[in-house]
């Protein structure tokens, strides 16, 4: 019986001790009417030989095709001591640290993270994940409605830079407590949010907050000073969704305008997370102190025992949803620990020279992805301005059959934006990591140069 | 155990670095073009440590924390069973763990077949018409749940129907889901066996009933009886029943949420499905419908198309918001917690349809051993009329007024003997109680072996109760001051000079 | 045994209410439920200036094991906010009726304190809760 350590004595003597005579005995508070009689449904079983050979046939059938999306979700390489001591089962198979003199390994390490994660972000705490990116900005949303006192309108600026699918899970998320998101559109020159618009939209109204993606969707580098001290200037907050990554070079949102951005968030997969389709990531979240208290997900605090040795502990947790309850900030529970596990050794071993260096060649592999397809026929950058490690091509046909053929030749192109952006035309957005070399640039390249040279010729 | 360990920036030496982690050094040349007034002055306050040092640091940590690979965990409603290693090693097999979230459907088929034969699984062991796999917790999930009962009155025009009863003794996500919902909570008692107080329920269903959300077995730790008089009943005002799946693990196999009358559920694959709890997650928390809230469900599901030629292999591909126009929208970035599916499915097909009924069969007579001896040892459960279900509620009233020593003490002393505590304090509802859930995978000699500290800890409250008060004493730490830690905000590491 | 001072008045959420001689009130939490909540670790309290209806969540107590709302026991409008309590919140469980009260207000009505228990009722109050 898989993983059920029980002998036929075993369970003589059990239900001796229960003083029943059969398991099913125990069942008997369960009307008949509701006992489940058989589940054929359900496959038969499989000892782990099988199931090892059929997940490794489907593994196999999905194939390693070079990969140039980004997107919200990116390749780095994953120092192999990541994840071999990530799932080590002290840390893989422990549970929420409530009992604290029993989780002093996972506390502190989740300490070092809110100190590398508030540093990183040039903010004063952070706390210990959220489940990923997209959420994360929805919770920034709910934060700034209770943070920001001076605001009672709940509207939430939101430029269509900002990644389409975390708008609409804030949509989804936030939408059933009253948060209105309003759309403002990008200048089409630069694929960037222009203070006008923002303006255009406020249409000087009480708004709550406005969110600011950088890079944003398109790779594109906003003008997070100038939005920074326009919000700040008429009371709203900045919420700032940022790849942790590029923050090793970019100025961080602690820093943006005078006073730096309120409530930062981002999706913490580039720093150690395999893309594994799509999941489990996680999201950071980092704040200045005078708003801790209203902060979602658990946070670690130092403190001293009764010995007066220092240790870790789960702390403010009277806001959460196990003592709060209705009142909670949130409802949420369980966080993504062990991918902020991976994170936290990731930013270890990588320290700040790694995550410089890897920041710098991301770029400067994506740069020449688009300095190489630009120079060919049939593809140019869709905006002016500067990126950083992402970019928007304006193929001169459509793009889906183009990726479709790359595919199939083993290269994901990157990702069309007919459905999210039509407006833009035939737009593909390119991505090229550290992982990339000069050599897998170049079979991009020539196959994309061959796929549409036949295409003209069809 | 080790004693402490220093926090990893107290090893930092300038110039320190795992170097053949990193790319080459290009740095001027490769940014040239990034604007300065955009450019990062400051390193960040990351560790510079060697390879060798972080892996000690880490290593280390590890070895302070209890984990069920270490330890009996018995910590009711959070279903501590194995964690298989296999599920582990085949979910991140090279080419799972590779995939790029946006790669096309042509190079995920493998993937995508594992997904779907999981909701297909999962929506046969609930009796559940319909399942979506991303939410990304059971928070997440109950959130998905109760928002898809709030569309589906709104859709009817019954836009008066926004409060959500839930029992006093249920887990605080289930209010805080409500509000989160833009619902209202309205909250009734049990009676004194652990069953819903039907009169009260009666009393509070009317027009305004979104819905009412349960666990069963409740978190009381007893199967609740009279569950399909508190379906009809709640059904009959206009609401609908929402299944907090917490504690499916008790039935898992023998009876189904679906067959219950619940309309909506979530599943906590991080519990009932072996799912790894990884220190605070990742969960997943993956929702089963009935056909009236199918076309609610969050995107995006896995869908097969219909099949073509005879012989052929079945494809799979996503459906969203084009194929489920009312869905309650999406809930995650991408498909939820992809890799943790995986696990679950790989768990699933080795159990097969033989070994789901063993779980919630040796759940049960796991945690009916463990409070029959318990009691027969002199302590006093909560429900003893009751059949335990997967779990059961002990509490120790008696010798907190008696001896002054309390649940917590308790709970402390027990780390010290090598035992992880079971859940203190909650359910609110019974003072001094301790939460006990063993799960299937737990032997017979581990669960004597909790008894006997059961006993010698009885004992040692008898007649030297310091002994129990003053756990742990064996830890890396002894008791921690929360209220300083609350008060004297040390959120982060900084540089002493 | 809880401290109830005779001079007070009480509410069933376990406030009290002081009247000051220039006609507005002071209003506290009393020792029942500093006991019942703990070490507090924070207190909001609402800024002068700030109007209150009877009934309306008005401050905050925080403590290791509960964050919990003070509710007010009548419509008004906020004077002050005890200002010691932001750096020693642990005074509402030291001196729940003197240093540790938390606003004052300027009633709306006549009558503030009218419909609200005597320490005599309080008294029974909690015992009929448990308390």
């Amino acid at each position: 019986m898989a993983f059920i350590p029980h002998t036929p004595a075993d369970v003589e003597a059990m239900l001796a001790a229960i003083g029943v005579p059969d398991i099913q005995a125990l069942f008997d508070e369960i009307p008949a009417s509701l006992r489940v009689k058989s589940l054929q449904g359900v496959p038969t079983e499989m000892n782990e030989m099988q199931i090892g050979r059929l997940m490794s046939e489907r593994a196999r059938a999905d194939g390693r095709p070079l990969c140039f999306i980004g997107a919200g979700a990116y390749e780095h390489h994953i120092p192999a001591a990541v994840w071999a001591i990530t799932t080590r089962g002290e840390f893989y198979s422990a549970y929420t640290p409530y009992q604290a003199e029993a989780s002093q390994g996972t506390l502190q390490l989740i300490y070092e993270y809110q100190t590398m994660m508030a540093s990183l972000t040039g903010m004063e705490v952070s706390n210990a994940s959220l489940y990923d990116g997209a959420t994360g900005v929805a919770e920034a949303c709910l934060m700034a409605v209770r943070a920001n006192r001076k605001s009672k309108s709940m509207r939430i600026l939101m430029p269509r830079t900002v990644n389409p699918h975390y708008r609409k899970v804030a949509a989804a998320t936030a939408g059933n407590q009253g948060l209105r998101f309003e759309e403002v559109a990008y200048a089409p020159d630069t694929g960037c949010t222009a203070l006008e618009a923002l303006q255009k939209c406020a249409a000087g109204e009480d708004i709550t907050a406005v969110v600011i993606q950088q890079p944003n969707f398109f790779g594109q580098l906003e003008d997070v000073d100038a939005i920074t001290d326009w919000a700040h200037a008429r009371g709203t907050f900045v919420i700032a969704s940022v790849n942790p990554t590029s923050l090793a070079l970019l100025k961080p949102p602690g820093e943006w305008g005078t006073r730096g951005a309120d409530i930062v968030v981002g999706e913490g997969q580039p720093l150690g997370v395999p893309l594994s389709s799509g999941g489990p990531y996680f999201g950071f979240m980092t704040t200045r102190m005078e708003y801790v208290r209203q902060m979602p997900g658990r946070i670690v605090g130092r403190t001293v025992d009764l010995s007066g040795r220092p240790g870790f502990t789960l702390t403010l947790q009277a806001r959460e949803q196990h003592i709060r309850r209705a009142k909670a900030t949130s409802n949420i529970c369980t966080n993504q620990g062990l991918l902020m596990t991976a994170a936290t050794i990731y930013l270890s071993l990588m320290g700040p020279v790694g995550l410089e260096r890897t920041a710098a060649a991301s770029h400067a592999q994506t740069r020449e992805l688009v300095a190489a397809i630009t120079a060919g026929k049939g593809a140019r950058r869709a905006f002016s301005g500067p990126f950083f490690h992402e970019s928007v091509l304006l193929l001169d046909r459509p793009v889906a059959p183009v990726l479709a053929t790359l595919a199939s030749r083993g290269i994901l192109g990157g990702l069309d934006l007919s459905e999210h952006y039509p407006e833009l035309g035939h737009a593909l957005l390119v991505c090229a990591t550290e992982t990339k070399t000069q050599a897998d640039i170049d079979s991009y390249v020539a196959a994309l140069a061959d796929v549409m040279q036949k295409a003209r010729a069809a | 155990m080790r004693t402490a360990e220093k926090v990893i920036f107290e090893y930092s030496r300038p110039g320190r670095g795992a170097s053949d982690q990193w790319p080459p050094a290009t740095l001027a040349a490769a940014t040239a073009d990034l604007p300065a007034s955009l450019r990062r002055a400051r390193r960040p306050l990351l560790p510079e440590v060697g390879e060798l040092e972080a892996v000690r640091h880490f290593t280390r940590l590890s070895q302070l924390n209890f984990s069920i690979d270490t330890h009996f965990y018995p910590l009711g409603s959070c279903t501590m069973k194995y964690n298989p290693k296999a599920c582990n090693q085949y979910a991140m097999l090279p080419e799972f763990l590779g995939r790029h979230p946006l790669a096309p459907e042509s190079h995920g088929q493998g993937f995508l077949t594992c997904l779907f034969e999981l909701q297909e699984m999962l929506k046969e062991v609930t009796g559940m018409q319909a399942v979506a796999l991303s939410p990304m917790a059971g928070a997440h999930g109950e959130f998905a749940g109760v928002a898809m009962i709030r569309a589906y009155h709104r859709a009817r025009g019954d836009l008066a129907r926004n409060e959500i009863i839930v029992p006093e003794a249920a887990h605080g996500t289930n209010p805080a889901t409500a509000t989160m919902c833009g619902c209202t909570v309205r909250e009734i008692p049990v009676d004194a066996q652990g069953d819903i107080d039907l009169e009260a329920l009666r009393a509070t269903v009317g027009v305004n009933t979104a819905g009412i959300m349960l666990t069963n077995p409740s978190t009381l730790g007893v199967f609740e009886r009279r569950i399909e008089e508190v379906a009809r009943i709640v059904h009959a005002a206009g609401g609908l029943l929402y299944y907090d799946g917490a504690n499916l693990n008790a039935i898992l196999g023998k009876v189904r949420p679906g067959d219950m009358g619940f309309d909506v559920i979530h599943m906590n694959l991080h519990k009932t499905f072996s799912t790894p709890h990884g220190g605070g997650g990742p969960g997943a928390g993956a929702v089963g419908v009935g056909a009236r809230l199918q076309p609610f469900l969050p995107i995006p599901v896995v869908g097969r198309e219909p099949p073509g030629e005879s012989g052929a292999a079945p494809r799979y591909r996503w459906l969203t918001e084009k194929d489920l126009p009312q869905s309650i929208g999406r809930l995650s970035g991408f498909m939820g917690n992809a890799g943790v599916l995986l696990r679950a499915y790989v768990y699933m097909r080795m159990l097969g349809r033989e070994g789901m009924s063993r779980v919630g069969e040796y759940a049960t007579l796991n945690a009916n051993y463990l409070m029959a001896r318990l009691r027969q040892a002199g302590f006093d459960a909560a429900y003893p009329q009751r059949r335990a279900s997967h779990e059961f509620i002990i509490t120790l009233r008696r010798q907190a007024r008696d001896l002054g020593v309390t649940a917590m003490d308790f709970a402390k002393r027990l780390l010290d003997l090598g035992f992880h505590a079971p859940t203190t304090y909650f359910p609110l509802l019974v003072p001094e109680c301790l939460l006990i859930e063993p799960t299937e995978t737990e032997s017979r000699d581990v669960l004597d072996a909790f008894i006997a500290a059961m006993v010698q800890i009885q004992n040692e409250a008898e007649q030297e109760p310091e002994r129990v008060t003053g756990a742990p004493h064996t830890m890396p730490v002894r008791r921690l001051d929360d209220v300083r830690a609350a008060k004297q905000l040390d959120l982060r590491w900084k540089p002493t000079a | 045994m809880s401290n109830v001072p005779a001079d007070l008045r009480y509410t069933r959420s376990h406030e009290w209410i002081r009247t000051l001689p220039d006609g507005t009130v002071e209003i506290g939490i009393t020792d029942h439920a500093q006991h019942a909540l703990g070490d507090l670790v924070f207190v909001e309290v609402p800024e002068a200036g700030r109007s209150l209806k009877a009934g309306e969540a008005s401050a905050v107590v925080e403590s290791v094991k509960a964050a919990s709302d003070v509710y007010s026991p009548l419509s008004g409008e906020v004077t002050a906010g005890n200002p010691r309590l932001a750096t020693e919140p642990e005074a509402v469980n030291t001196d729940p009726y003197g240093n540790g009260w938390l606003m004052r207000v300027r009633p709306a009505a006549a009558s503030p304190t009218e419909g609200l228990m005597s320490a005599d009722d309080y008294l029974k109050f909690l015992e009929t809760e448990g308390g």
